[in-house]
């Protein structure tokens, strides 16, 4: 039926922000020749109804992504720095206004 | 990570992830075969909103004013969308979109088979609204809690658009029923025609259901195929009173003891040779898909060509 191969674009990973003062969010992934249609293909699927008041969209393969199962060594240097959150240390009875 | 790690250890972990409701991501490890379960049921519902776009693309130019043209073209353009977002949701698993488009248009995968029965006349677009995308609602809300998290943020995403689609379907036969006697007799011929159908599209019944007990195992199911049918009747049968429709089947009525409608039974045999490619508008549905993939090809490779041509 197909005689030549299909061609459906590049992988493009869309990210919406909500509102202006949101972080942008990963919302899925369009596939678009450039970068112009992953715009307007990004707007199209994700924002219809008003999800996004900005858009950004990134080229799946430029995305540099950390390894699940390098997970726990790559992390830990966090784990052993108590000393990093508030609740580390004790403040005297009666001392107010200290977070 | 060690290499004496075994497969059954590594299935062992896996399945403790999912008892603990952790949820699974693209590049965890995870069986074979929850791979293949997943890409089979995602691609299989990515192509269902695609063809679901058929029957009722047939009425929006003859839709019977512009709200309701409007209305139609709106509901059309987010079954796009959901056959887009899940599509893109299946590609996270190491299958590439080209090649699901190809095995919708060679057969090899399978659509729901409710897109295989002809929209005669405009109450048929109130039947699907309220009773397929109905249905569609009681499953898509349960898959919303799968393992699987690509899939199930691609569910809440498609739930919050499923509402609209279902209330604009029931209004249309609402309608209806206040208005001519002719009016109301399309009406209920919709509601005859698309009843049956509608319940099949939960499946066949756990006894008969070879996959189930895996993928409830592994949370990709959450419910039985009987339980959600159960929920949809309950939750639509006194929608259809409130409006006059009468259901067709002589056998349903309220059980005070269960809770739940008691109701007849679902003709077996019209849902396998619906799915097996004999249904009324299979090849119908099947040549419109392939026809406008082909028409789009040219569409597609210039749009490479000239991106191609912009790169530099
Ligand atoms: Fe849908
Ligand atoms: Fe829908």
């Amino acid at each position: 039926m197909e005689e030549k191969k299909d061609v459906q674009g590049k992988l493009w990973e869309v990210f919406t922000q909500k509102k202006t003062g949101a972080p942008h969010e990963h919302a899925g992934s369009v596939r678009a020749a450039d970068k112009e249609m992953a715009m307007m293909n990004a707007r199209d699927v994700y924002s219809r109804r008003n999800e996004a008041v900005s858009l950004w969209v990134v080229p799946s393969e430029c995305i540099v992504a950390s390894q699940p199962e390098d997970a726990g060594p790559f992390f830990d240097p966090a784990n052993d720095k108590a000393y990093r959150n508030p609740n580390f240390y004790k403040t005297p009875t009666g001392v107010k206004q200290i977070s | 990570m060690e290499a004496t790690i075994t497969e059954a250890q590594l299935e062992k972990e896996f399945q403790q992830k999912i008892d603990s409701g952790i949820v699974i991501e693209p590049k965890d490890w995870m069986p074979e075969r929850y791979r293949k379960q997943l890409i089979r049921m995602m691609s299989q519902h990515a192509h269902s909103e695609v063809v679901g776009m058929l029957p009722e693309g047939n009425w929006i130019t003859r839709a019977p004013s512009l709200d309701r043209k409007a209305i139609l073209l709106a509901k059309v353009q987010d079954e796009a969308g959901h056959g887009l977002y899940i599509y893109s949701a299946t590609e996270t698993l190491g299958i590439d979109r080209a090649e699901m488009m190809e095995q919708l248009h060679t057969g090899k995968a399978k659509y729901s088979s409710i897109f295989n029965y002809p929209t005669q006349n405009w109450a048929d677009i109130g039947a699907i609204g309220w009773l397929v995308d109905g249905a569609a609602i009681i499953n898509q809300t349960a898959l919303a809690k799968c393992s699987y998290g690509p899939y199930s943020r691609a569910m809440i995403r498609i739930c919050k658009e499923e509402n609209f689609h279902n209330k604009q379907g029931y209004q249309i036969l609402a309608y209806l029923m206040r208005g001519t006697k002719e009016q109301q007799e399309m009406a209920q011929d919709a509601m005859n025609r698309w009843w049956w159908p509608s319940l099949m599209m939960f499946g066949p019944s756990d006894a008969n259901s070879p996959n189930s007990a895996e993928l409830m195992r592994w949370k990709v199911k959450l419910h039985s195929n009987d339980d959600l049918r159960q929920r949809f009747i309950d939750r639509t049968v006194p929608q259809a009173e409130a409006i006059g429709l009468t259901i067709p089947d002589d056998k349903l009525r309220w059980n005070p003891d269960t809770r739940h409608y008691d109701w007849g039974e679902i003709n077996w045999d019209e849902f396998y040779a619906v799915i097996s490619g004999n249904g009324p508008c299979n090849h119908e549905r099947m040549s419109a898909r392939v026809g406008a993939h082909e028409k789009g090809r040219w569409v597609r490779e210039a749009a490479a060509a000239y991106a191609q041509k912009h790169l530099n």
